[in-house]
């Protein structure tokens, strides 16, 4: 009796929460990757509750910068949630970690991490993995381009000795190789460094022509810092994981004239008009500060902020052909997503395709300068 | 490597050195006193220097509200105790030292804006809002377990750890801060630029280090502290109660942790979870000392920051590892050397 009792009463709660979309939501709002991770969070309330005249629910867990936990929010979100599609997460690692998990229960996973490996080499797995942040090779591309323009021969990179330096360094290096740039000098530094003084003098010892950060967050404002005091006067690059207003303010003066790539949200009131992004970035920068003060967007959340942009393009077309909290719901969303076109979100357009779960074009970067203490598009 | 390089590293490498030397001063002293490895020593740098860059910065720091809780917790836990007890003439103390104080701290934040204070000022607020914390905590999480063993003191001690850096990251948010240079001075010397800034890390480090040898040699506390690291026993016979030397080594540990942090903030960019390893270098310091030698101690850091600096030049992305692995030899040949004392069990 009891049994058929609690039979019904599950029954009477799936049907209930049938008619509605579940997101299922796993971020790093805490631990090394919170600077990236808040913005994520604070972004997914701003994302509509209703799409295509369904009511959409959006489950947000912590991941702690941590796979082990990213594994067990998707796997909670999945079983317990019922979710009919997953946001997650901020990092590389965390978001292969929850990649497996989604592939075997068939749920789309739209990741917000930076590093090209989420989303190639495309296999199996990675057909239900889609990426809003642009690749880094996007953004190395753009910061070579920019050097050999400027007859830079050597350069030296001074990176974060984890998955984040890495990744740039392997990427930054294949494309400078093939331009011709010679790379003299690479050297490692922690997120936590209280000094990089032995690191910017082996550096700069080899005399390079530029020097490349790769680092994210206030962190990476410590070697431009160390190069400044120590007299440097070469050209200095960061990567686009700096583009926040807390990297400006505790740079201050000392990364004036640093150039970096970003995507064009972080500059979107100074692109031109015609430009395709800039309706669609002002969007976001507009609500984004109209919720949490002048001023205080980055570009971090603008992945969160793309991923809704393609759930919303994405679900309409799934909800003519299944019904959410079913597995064909979930494929049709998968199909829908993989079938982005044109669609312009903050950070580019997106042009999805079987074998390009990115779809970021040349459009999605721009670079830019540190100029009186705030981003300054470079024309 | 030339000489100019030699030297600059040298002189990075003792900077750093100085700050670990004094944290591990501080992580021996807990240690001799209470057995307690403090693990959350860090955090009290971080504390420290965040507080400070807040104040700088125009805002109420967190540490503020994290200061009235625990006060609060303190002043019911011993308040119902002295109650009970009928002993109503410690009650006004108590309440002044753990409520009153923190609450004058609170409204004085909010009446006069402190970006507007002189930098010394600014310094003793955010070592004011600190230092209490101290022997807070001593109070609310060790007091009650001083008598277990070391190991149940260690797991007390990673919990303190995990709770004061999630909410370090609640008040301070999860990007570091700099406060502006005490001082714009800067030297040549043989070549090599010296910060003035740099020079008051050492020269401070060097002034505190004397000033506890001179407070453990010459004054009644430090003498009480002193007997009670020797023998626990026979320095509550002789009339130290034990929770005076608790409360009163976490003080000092406290104010060494946030000084050390007010120190390093203008040298380098200080997040909510960058005491753990700035903490954890001292201990590597500790240990050479054996957590038992004072001025082992203080040597071994000083090693430790001279190690990391050359390491960072030579092989920059096995820095951590380098020093780290520093522990193994040392261990080794200090377990070679001394006898091992099993300890009482109780």
């Amino acid at each position: 009796m009891v049994k058929k009792l609690t039979l019904a009463v599950l029954a009477a709660i799936s049907t209930m929460a049938l008619g509605d979309i579940n997101v299922g939501v796993s971020l790093s709002a805490t631990g090394p990757a919170a600077s990236l991770g808040i913005p994520e969070k604070n972004t997914i309330a701003l994302l509509p509750t209703t799409i295509g005249g369904q009511k959409v629910n959006y489950i947000v867990l912590d991941d702690a910068t941590d796979p082990t936990a990213a594994t067990k929010n998707i796997k909670k979100l999945i079983s317990e949630n019922k979710v009919d599609v997953m946001i997650g997460s901020t990092t590389t690692p965390n978001s292969l970690a929850m990649m497996d998990v989604a592939v075997d229960n068939e749920t789309p996973l739209i990741s917000m991490a930076g590093s090209a490996i989420v989303v190639e080499p495309m296999d199996g797995k990675r057909q239900w993995v889609f990426k809003t942040a642009q690749n880094d090779a996007h953004m190395a591309t753009a910061l070579v381009q920019h050097m050999t323009d400027r007859n830079i021969q050597s350069v030296a990179f001074i990176g974060f000795a984890d998955a984040y330096g890495e990744g740039w360094y392997k990427e930054f290096a294949k494309i400078a190789e093939a331009r011709k740039l010679k790379i003299v000098g690479s050297e490692r530094f922690q997120r936590n460094d209280t000094s990089v003084t032995g690191q910017i003098l082996k550096i700069m010892a080899a005399k390079p022509d530029a020097i490349l950060i790769g680092g994210a967050g206030t962190p990476a404002a410590l070697p431009q810092k160390a190069l400044k005091e120590k007299g440097y006067k070469g050209l200095i690059y960061q990567t686009h994981g700096v583009a926040n207003n807390d990297f400006l303010r505790v740079g201050g003066k000392d990364v004036e004239g640093a150039f970096l790539p970003v995507g064009p949200m972080v500059v979107a009131a100074q692109l031109a008009n015609d430009n395709p992004v800039k309706k669609s970035a002002l969007e976001y920068v507009t609500k984004y500060e109209a919720a949490h003060g002048k001023g205080s967007v980055s570009s971090f959340g603008g992945h969160a902020w793309d991923a809704g942009v393609l759930l919303q393009n994405a679900i309409p077309q799934a909800l003519k052909k299944a019904q959410p909290g079913t597995r064909e719901f979930r494929k049709a969303l998968r199909d829908a997503l993989e079938g982005s076109k044109n669609l312009a979100g903050a950070h580019g357009i997106f042009n999805m395709t079987p074998n390009d779960h990115q779809g970021f074009d040349q459009r999605a970067r721009v670079m830019v300068t540190i100029e009186n203490n705030t981003w300054k598009l470079l024309k | 490597m030339d000489l100019q390089i030699f030297l600059l590293l040298g002189q990075d490498g003792i900077t750093n050195g100085a700050i670990y030397a004094l944290l591990a001063l501080a992580l021996v002293l807990v240690f001799a006193v209470t057995r307690v490895i403090f693990i959350p020593q860090g955090e009290f740098v971080a504390y420290g220097a965040l507080t400070l860059a807040s104040l700088q910065a125009g805002k109420v720091p967190g540490t503020v509200w994290l200061l009235l809780a625990l006060g609060i917790t303190v002043a019911v836990l011993d308040g119902v105790k002295l109650l009970r007890e009928g002993r109503y003439a410690k009650l006004p103390p108590l309440l002044i030292f753990n409520v009153g104080v923190p609450l004058i701290a609170a409204a004085g934040l909010f009446a006069l804006p402190p970006t507007q204070l002189p930098l010394a000022a600014q310094v003793a607020v955010s070592m004011l809002l600190v230092v209490p914390l101290g022997p807070m905590i001593y109070r609310v999480a060790y007091q009650p377990l001083a008598g277990a063993s070391v190991l149940v003191l260690l797991i007390v001690s990673v919990a303190v750890h995990v709770a004061l850096i999630g909410l370090g990251l609640l008040f301070f948010g999860a990007e570091g801060s700099r406060t502006p240079p005490f001082t714009d001075l800067s030297f040549e010397l043989a070549e090599a630029p010296l910060q003035g800034q740099t020079i008051l890390v050492v020269v401070a480090s060097a002034l505190l280090i004397i000033g506890l040898y001179f407070f453990f040699e010459r004054t009644i506390y430090g003498k009480a502290l002193r007997a009670t690291a020797m023998n626990r026993t026979g320095a509550r016979l002789m009339g130290i109660p034990p929770v005076l030397a608790g409360k009163l080594c976490f003080t000092l540990a406290a104010a060494i942790g946030a000084f050390s942090g007010i120190l390093i903030a203008p040298i380098t960019t200080i997040y909510y979870d960058s005491g753990f390893l700035i903490g954890l270098k001292g201990f590597v310091g500790a240990i050479i000392g054996g957590l038992a030698s004072y001025p082992v101690a203080a040597l071994g850091a000083i090693l430790v920051g001279l190690l990391e600096s050359y390491s960072s030049f030579y092989a920059s992305a096995f820095k951590e590892v380098i020093v780290f692995t520093l522990i193994i030899p040392v261990l080794l040949w200090r377990s070679l050397t001394s006898h091992h004392v099993e300890e009482e069990e109780e």
